[in-house]
């Protein structure tokens, strides 16, 4: 409204349309985007659904931040976005999106697609991950051009791990839900606990063959009763019964985990370190709060563009050994320049602990030590992961 | 008895002339929607104004009679006057504005915009718009040459430095540095300028005459995590011996030889130190610590860390008015 007003305020004098640039050489960056996000479900709690275009808004508002940069230097960027339906529509349109030459990928897609993608990519094409949080992708079998964005379920576990630990909440129930993700992220945090002395009083399942003639909320009190514990862990990942745990538990204790205070990628509670601008950017282009698949998706985008920027050539293999050297850092609005693992192509990131309305940490904390940076003290470190894609 | 008479006459009129005899530091709290007076004679806070919402940069006229103030959440420019100390006009500013510099002809007034990736030059006594310029993403710091020939704007996700005519309003260069800088300052003679790089870590040395990078510095604080040293606001001491450089959640500021670019010591001050400047006779400095909501003060002859001033949440700027 303000910036209209403005703008014609300023006609009469001129807008000054930057003509010099740096560059010598146009470069022109073609980034293919694919989506399938599997059905999840109808799920108990659905007050917030999930937008649908979550990721793709991330990967979009990036193209424009990399546009801008690129105009003051003769480089363009175009994004070609499939949002798919089912699986093999995804992998058809990531075929062909490669067969009209297209060779640097960010995608949104489950783990086992993506090593169908990855199955069929040529030699040189490289390929963001900005969607699944799978451990054993970036522990064991991890192809080379594969890099990701998104945090591994571990990268999140770990984070609360240490904030549990740091605030000596260390006995803790924890409660699993039934799906396949739910239960990753279940082993995920039991790994967790194992490396930050917390002790899981309860290990239980949410079966949903419990006496449902009550609702979650009466069901929740009984199903928690147990002799002592810190917190309430639950893993649910699509979000089906988990909003009812807080408040609901047997004893007057706190609920961390997928509900509660979460572990995420990013959150719109996130606003230090210029957070807040990107936070606004994002909302304006999607008219919506900006999520951790679009934070996942913004951080691949952006990653191609700070590459391009500083080698002026858009091939995957120079952006490829660009993102692995010295040289590189990702400015992504965490505090920190970002890098990725060598490893296993995992985006180093700190994690922000938040609930519903406001930031409660960021992990890491200060004291859990490293030896080369603490933001490797979340997730599979060097010696604890198989994959060594650069050597 | 008649002397007497005049003596007291005299010291009403002093008190009633202006609120006070010692020099004044203003700094913006980002949090609170206020700034805060400093004396800088008894170091204490002796007024807090409210202001617009979030107020970042701020900046004297040439004459310190007004104090310009970015209320970045109202998306306007205020003005303070400093006699009064009253908000007495607002000025067009474009969205968002954050950081901005007054050319030495003390009318235009460039501001960056930071939602719009825009530069608006507004003339400060006509309130007229001049020109808005296109920059990169995050348009953040901007500094006015002393001679007056270029402005600068740095944009923060573009990672550049946009070199404005300003005669023209055009850009004629842009030069690439560090990952989201943040702030730079002119030598004096306007020969060099120095431009701080957050996420990168480095301060980028620029020889004005040909527009090119002579030197990257970067910073090392023991006991620090490298990731934590940022380097945002830069003051050069005007004999041209010393460069300070706030280096943000290391809560450190670099002391650096300005003719050798050495690092010569890291001073502690509050918690992510973002802004800093120096009083009149240039003995102290004043740095503004985000995160612990106070204001350190650095003895610029011994180089030690002497006071710090709790002021409200989120202090951004600091300037000192050098005439009070």
């Amino acid at each position: 409204m303000y910036r209209r007003y403005l703008r014609s305020f300023a006609v009469g004098a001129f807008i000054a349309l930057s003509a010099a640039s740096l560059a010598a050489q146009p470069v022109d960056v073609s980034i293919g985007y694919v989506q399938w996000i599997p059905d999840q479900g109808p799920v108990l709690s659905n007050v917030t659904p999930e937008p649908d275009d979550g990721g793709l808004r991330g990967a979009e508002l990036a193209l424009e931040d990399n546009s801008t940069t690129g105009r003051f230097l003769g480089h363009t960027y175009a994004l070609t976005s499939q949002v798919t339906d089912s699986e093999e529509a995804a992998v058809a349109a990531f075929d062909s999106l490669q067969q009209s030459g297209i060779e640097l990928f960010v995608v949104n897609v489950p783990a086992s697609t993506i090593r169908t993608f990855m199955a069929r990519a040529g030699a040189q094409t490289l390929v963001f991950n900005a969607g699944a949080e799978d451990d054993p992708l970036r522990t064991a079998d991890c192809p080379a051009n594969l890099v990701h964005t998104i945090p591994s379920h571990a990268m999140l576990t770990d984070a609360l791990g240490q904030w549990l630990n740091q605030r000596r909440w260390n006995k803790l129930f924890l409660i699993t839900g039934p799906t396949e993700a739910d239960i990753a992220w279940a082993s995920a945090f039991r790994r967790s606990a194992r490396r930050f002395g917390l002790d899981i009083v309860e290990d239980k399942p949410w079966t949903f063959d419990a006496d449902l003639r009550r609702t979650a909320s009466k069901e929740l009190p009984l199903f928690t009763q147990a002799d002592d514990y810190d917190a309430v862990v639950v893993a649910d990942v699509r979000g089906d019964f988990g909003e009812y745990v807080p408040f609901n538990t047997w004893l007057p204790r706190p609920v961390v985990g997928t509900q509660g205070m979460s572990p995420v990628a990013w959150h719109r509670v996130v606003e230090s370190w210029g957070a807040a601008q990107l936070q606004n950017r994002f909302r304006d282009l999607a008219k919506r709060q900006m999520n951790g698949a679009d934070y996942a998706a913004w951080a691949a985008v952006r990653s191609i563009g700070t590459s391009v920027t500083e080698l002026g050539t858009a091939d995957p293999r120079a952006i490829r050994e660009f993102l692995f050297s010295d040289r590189f850092q990702l400015a992504a609005f965490k505090g920190r320049k970002l890098t990725y693992r060598d490893w296993n192509g995992q985006l180093r990131q700190p994690i922000p602990l938040v609930h519903p309305r406001g930031l409660v940490a960021r992990a890491p904390f200060e004291g859990y030590l490293h030896p080369n940076t603490d933001m490797d003290t979340l997730g599979f470190d060097k010696p604890e992961s198989k994959c060594r894609i650069n050597n | 008895m008649k002397a007497l008479l005049k003596h007291t006459a005299l010291a009403a009129l002093i008190g009633l002339s202006a609120p006070s005899l010692a020099s004044l530091a203003y700094v913006s709290n980002e949090k609170d929607d206020t700034i805060s007076i400093i004396d800088t004679e008894t170091r204490e806070v002796v007024e807090t104004i409210d202001v617009g919402a979030r107020p970042r940069g701020i900046l004297l006229s040439k004459d310190h009679t007004r104090l310009y103030i970015c209320a970045s959440d109202d998306d306007t420019v205020q003005v303070l006057d400093l006699a009064t100390r009253t908000i007495i006009d607002t000025l067009p500013s474009g969205e968002d504005p954050e950081q901005f510099a007054l050319h030495p002809n003390n009318k235009h007034l460039y501001i960056s915009n930071e939602d719009d990736a825009i530069v608006t030059v507004v003339d400060v006594s006509s309130k007229e718009v001049l020109a808005q310029i296109d920059v990169g993403i995050e348009p953040e710091g901007m500094a006015v040459s002393p001679d007056g020939r270029w402005a600068v704007n740095t944009s923060e996700t573009t990672s550049m430095l946009h070199w404005i005519n300003t005669e023209t309003f055009r850009i004629e260069k842009n030069i690439v540095v560090g990952q989201r800088p943040r702030h730079v300052e002119f030598s004096k003679d306007s020969k060099i300028a120095w431009a701080s790089a957050e996420i990168g870590g480095t301060v980028h040395i620029i020889d004005v005459d040909k527009l090119e990078q002579i030197h990257e510095m970067t910073f090392k604080v023991p006991g620090v995590n490298q990731d934590r040293v940022q380097p945002v606001g830069i003051e050069l001491t005007s004999d041209g011996k010393y460069a300070f450089v706030a280096l943000g959640p290391s809560n450190h500021v670099a002391v650096v030889d300005a003719k050798t670019y050495e690092v010569l010591d890291y001073l502690l001050v509050g918690a992510r130190v973002w802004q800093l400047d120096l009083d009149k006779d240039e003995k102290h400095l004043y740095t503004t610590n985000g995160v612990s909501g106070d204001v350190s003060i650095i003895d610029v002859d011994d180089l030690k860390v002497i006071k710090s001033i709790k002021v409200g949440r989120y202090p951004w700027g600091v300037v000192i008015d050098p005439t009070t």
